[in-house]
């Protein structure tokens, strides 16, 4: 999978997860676990292991508590 | 089969819940206070002869046939003019009334053509049954010269679906007052006087040149053969009809087929439906002929190669082709390597076999529908604020409707009967807010006005509505009580916090939005304070990248605002295509089964196992974009693409076209070569709506019947076809009909739980139907949220990335027109394309004067994606700096300029905000050129052998 779109997917969910506060990184992984397809959340942590170049922090953070 | 009986009760109903008793002709009747003698005395079966009246429009008392005689009153009032009173005594035939009935029909028919053998209306004419009925046998009148009156005058065939003739016009106004009152277009006049008085299309226009939107509210109002269907000229009277649901968009108008054998004579629409009470498009009511259409594929298809040409085979051949196709890539590439759409455009029960075909015959769940790339958001946004992925009002509520905002829609174009019933109660004083920056026809139309047009910068939806809660808490004009009662207190208090930051003011929000101030204010008080305050909002608000946030910042302004539960108030999305919410709601969604509920949820998965005897994937599947992805990452080969045109309506073309290229195996299944088609290896030829049984839900969640009026051209049903794909895929599926699959659907969800077909038989239903509503939902969140308290989410502004620049300095807006639909594929295949024959740019004066171009000129509009080519409209109905088209024709493919920018929870396109610059063109692209060319070359047939 495009490793620049999904990061452009996972910082935009990280966005507004993050402006409500608490509890945000919990929540972008909850939300990616819930809808995205194994293969992109094999790909976007693949990504990140390597580096995570363009992920936000919070994106980043957020992606250490997912599993593929 | 006969002739579905309507009733015409010749004015209409009263709401009142006073009752009054009255005597007529000797019986004791009691109507609603306000009910006219005329429908009082057809409530007890006596029908008083009529001609200008009819149960559609208000009671007009100029044919003098109608007359009675009330005891202790003077004179012979119109029955139709006169309110019941309690305890009069009416007589509706007596030798006085008698003899004035016969010399008024008369004067009529001194003034008539008696040519009534060849008439169209031979049989249904009202002017033919009045003169029985009032026993007239003789006309003492001599006609005056022809060349003096309206029997000379030529017929208007201008409209390409109904004539007008006046020689046979009684000039009982009928027909203005329906394009007043019910579709609310003030096209139609009486211009002259006496002998001179005709019915005038705008100014003495054709009726093809005038304001006529072709409604067919007039036709369907004429008491004559003066305005007549084109097919019933041709055809004749129909013998049968029967009540079907329209395949349009979301508003799900009923209409009667009338039929003569398997032949359509016209679509009428039906006074009892429920959406649409008796009125309707030009589309539905005119459009429907794509369905003999002579380049309808009627024979299952397949090819090797997409350079191939199609050849033709059994279905037989089709079916186990594609079955060992798919079976080959899964045994090579995996599982999850194929997957399939299911179609807005077909039944309940057709999408929901589809999506047990992709989870219990793929084992995955890689399916989606095209509501991924409308109302995606408004399914995340409403579950998570309200727990129910659908509009909270039926269509009735407007009538109850104080203040009206609509949001990013344009009903008079994209849900016109909705939009006329809007207009109507505007008409009697609703106020209406529009937040939309183009200048749509509901912001000034006759005697129509918006009191607020919000004319903001596209992309700044989740800025005005984030303002519009800030003035609404800064001002005080919470609801405080319905908030405290309803919501989530904490919830709310952190969004009241936060939508009070300065940064949220309407004085800030101006110069993101280019909004002023004080008409931000101005709306927010309006809607807070001015009674029922309903929201209406299409997809100017969900193709977005904060899509999900905006349709969150509108559940925050209903609830705030105490808008929600009761009749006139709500959040009602307009969901575009005829069945988009019967499909979402049908489990279409990778992540979700029927009813919205997670495909994770251990105790759903059970009882689709158990019901369906296989095992399922717990993990969400790809969506549509996704597939696209991971298509030309080569995990992703296999497609069955059932009733959409992805192609044509997905984003960024370019893209779309490179990863159909990339797949193995893509099957189409639809009525025509559309464009996906072009890319497809197996084509199965689908049905149109008159050609199976089934079901289709609408946007206020009414569940209706769709009922087979002829045989489909291809031997097969849509459903049937996925039957024998499931079987050849080894399932054992025994469907014998529909109504089977509503059962399954019913005991597998507990929205559609007293669901069947033997209760929509005699009612259209609206879900949730179930032990706890019974009667089904007319209105939602009644007594309390669906998922218990409401939820206020913070709506933070976030600018999209696709931003106006030197080299793209415009942004381009895209939409529908009325008389085309989505791709086209339909309406471009019927006489529609008299009003829209091509995509065209809107484009500001002063943007076109920049550029050099004159009025239809062509132009090229190019973005970072692509470029096209089409021809300029120039007009102040954009504002400078942004530009505005639509995406009907393949020949423009408006969708070669869009972009793969989407929403961030459901990745919903962004086609509202695209950058773009515009020049000057000498004709159409060279991209659109190879497209023609290769769009040619994919649809070859080979030649039998």
């Amino acid at each position: 999978m495009d490793a620049n779109r999904l990061v452009t997917m996972a910082n935009q969910i990280a966005q507004f997860f993050a402006s409500q506060g608490a509890g945000a990184e919990a929540a972008i992984a909850d939300h990616i676990a819930k809808n995205w397809d194994p293969r992109m959340r094999a790909a976007i942590l693949a990504h990140v292991a390597a580096g995570g170049a363009g992920l936000s922090d919070v994106a980043k953070t957020a992606l250490g508590r997912l599993s593929a | 089969m006969s002739l579905v009986p309507e009733t015409d009760f010749g004015t209409p109903a009263s709401k009142s819940e006073k009752m009054v008793s009255l005597t007529i002709d000797g019986k004791r009747v009691s109507v609603p206070e306000g009910t006219s003698i005329m429908r009082a005395a057809m409530e007890i079966g006596t029908e008083i002869p009529k001609l200008c009246a009819t149960d559609m429009l208000d009671a007009f008392g100029s044919c003098r046939m109608c007359l009675v005689e009330i005891e202790g009153r003077n004179g012979t009032p119109s029955s139709c003019t006169t309110p019941v009173h309690e305890g009069i005594v009416v007589h509706t035939q007596t030798e006085r009334l008698k003899k004035l009935r016969r010399g008024v029909m008369e004067l009529y028919i001194s003034d008539h053509p008696l040519d009534c053998l060849t008439c169209a209306a031979n049989g249904d004419c009202e002017l033919q049954t009045q003169a029985g009925k009032v026993g007239l046998r003789d006309v003492r009148y001599g006609k005056t010269s022809e060349i003096e009156t309206h029997l000379a005058l030529a017929k208007d065939e201008s409209n390409p679906y109904f004539t007008f003739d006046s020689s046979k016009c009684i000039v009982c106004s009928r027909c203005v007052r329906a394009c007043a009152e019910v579709q609310g277009t003030f096209a139609l006049t009486i211009s002259g006087r006496g002998f001179e008085s005709r019915v005038s299309p705008g100014m003495n226009e054709t009726f093809l040149g005038s304001e006529c939107v072709s409604c067919g509210a007039c036709v369907q109002a004429c008491p004559t053969a003066t305005l007549s269907e084109k097919s019933l000229i041709a055809i004749g009277q129909p013998e049968h009809s029967v009540v079907t649901t329209c395949a349009y968009c979301g508003v799900g108008c009923t209409f009667k087929a009338e039929m003569r054998g398997e032949e359509v004579v016209r679509m009428v629409p039906w006074k009892d439906g429920e959406a649409n009470r008796g009125h309707s498009c030009v589309k539905g009511r005119f459009a429907w002929g794509y369905a003999t259409h002579r380049e309808r594929i009627t024979k299952p298809m397949i090819r090797a190669k997409i350079t191939d040409p199609w050849r033709e085979v059994t279905w037989r051949e089709a079916i186990e082709h594609t079955a060992s196709e798919f079976r080959r890539i899964q045994a090579k590439a995996g599982r999850r390597s194929i997957g399939g759409i299911t179609s807005s455009r077909c039944t309940n029960e057709e999408t929901f076999l589809v999506q047990k075909l992709i989870r219990a015959g793929f084992g995955n769940n890689n399916v989606d529908t095209c509501a991924r790339v409308c109302h995606s958001p408004t399914g995340y946004g409403l579950k998570v604020a309200f727990g129910t992925s659908a509009g909270t009002q039926n269509f009735d509520s407007v009538e109850d409707s104080d203040v009206v905002v609509v949001i990013g829609a344009n009903p008079t174009d994209g849900h016109p009967v909705f939009g006329s019933r809007l207009k109507k109660r505007l008409r009697q004083g609703a106020k209406l807010i529009v937040i939309d920056p183009r200048r749509i026809d509901l912001v000034k139309s006759p005697h129509v006005e918006a009191a607020h047009h919000l004319a903001l910068r596209p992309g700044t939806n989740v800025a005005v509505l984030t303002s519009l809660a800030h003035v609404i808490v800064t001002e005080g004009l919470v609801d405080e009580a319905f908030v405290r009662e309803r919501c989530d207190w904490e919830d709310f208090s952190h969004w009241a916090e936060f939508v009070a930051d300065p940064r949220h003011a309407p004085e800030a929000v101006e110069a993101i939005s280019g909004v002023p101030a004080s008409e931000i204010r101005a709306a927010a008080r309006l809607y807070a304070t001015g009674g029922r305050g309903a929201i209406y909002y299409g997809l100017g608000v969900t193709e977005h990248s904060q899509g999900t946030t905006s349709v969150m910042a509108i559940a925050n302004l209903a609830m705030a605002t105490g808008n929600i539960g009761r009749p006139g108030v709500g959040v009602n999305p307009l969901r575009g295509q005829n069945n988009v919410q019967g499909s979402c709601d049908m489990g279409s969604f990778p992540h979700e089964f029927s009813g919205y509920r997670h495909v994770s949820d251990d105790a759903t998965r059970s009882l689709f196992e158990e019901l369906w005897g296989v095992s399922l994937d717990a993990e969400p599947g790809l969506r549509i974009p996704n597939m696209f992805d991971a298509a030309i990452e080569g995990s992703f080969l296999g497609l069955y693409v059932q009733g959409e045109d992805i192609l044509q309506s997905d984003p960024n073309t370019k893209h779309v076209a490179a990863a159909l290229s990339a797949m193995e195996c893509v099957v189409v299944q639809d009525l025509f070569l559309n464009e996906t088609a072009n890319y497809a290896h197996v084509f199965l030829p689908g049905a149109t709506f008159l050609e199976k049984d089934g079901t289709f839900t609408n946007a206020e969640r009414r569940i209706q019947r769709v009922r087979k009026v002829m045989t489909p051209k291809s031997g097969k049903a849509d459903w049937e076809i996925t039957v024998d794909l499931a079987r050849a895929l080894g399932l054992e599926w025994a469907y014998a009909h529909p109504s089977e699959i509503m059962d399954e659907i019913a005991r597998a969800t507990p929205t559609f739980a007293g669901v069947s077909y033997a209760r929509l038989e005699r009612e259209s239903l609206q879900w949730p139907v179930n032990a706890a509503h019974p009667e089904g939902s007319p209105i939602m969140h009644v007594e309390g949220f669906v998922r218990g308290t409401g939820k206020f989410m913070l709506t933070e502004y976030v600018a999209t990335t696709e931003k106006v620049g030197p080299r793209f300095p415009l942004l381009l807006t895209t939409g529908r027109i009325l008389s085309q639909y989505n791709v086209g594929a339909q309406t471009r295949r019927t006489d529609n394309v008299v009003w829209h024959a091509e995509d065209v740019l809107e484009i500001h004066p002063q943007d076109a004067e920049d550029r050099g171009i004159r009025d239809g000129d062509f132009v090229k509009v190019a973005s970072r994606a692509g470029e096209t080519a089409l021809k300029a409209v120039i007009t102040d109905r954009v504002a400078p700096g942004v530009v505005y088209t639509t995406f009907h024709h393949p020949a423009t493919q408006a969708n070669v300029v869009t972009t793969e920018n989407s929403d961030w929870a459901t990745n919903c396109p962004e086609y509202k905000v695209t950058a773009v610059q515009v020049s000057p063109s000498n004709g159409p692209t060279a991209w659109q050129e190879d497209y023609d060319r290769q769009a040619r070359d994919a649809r070859r047939i080979a030649a039998a052998e």
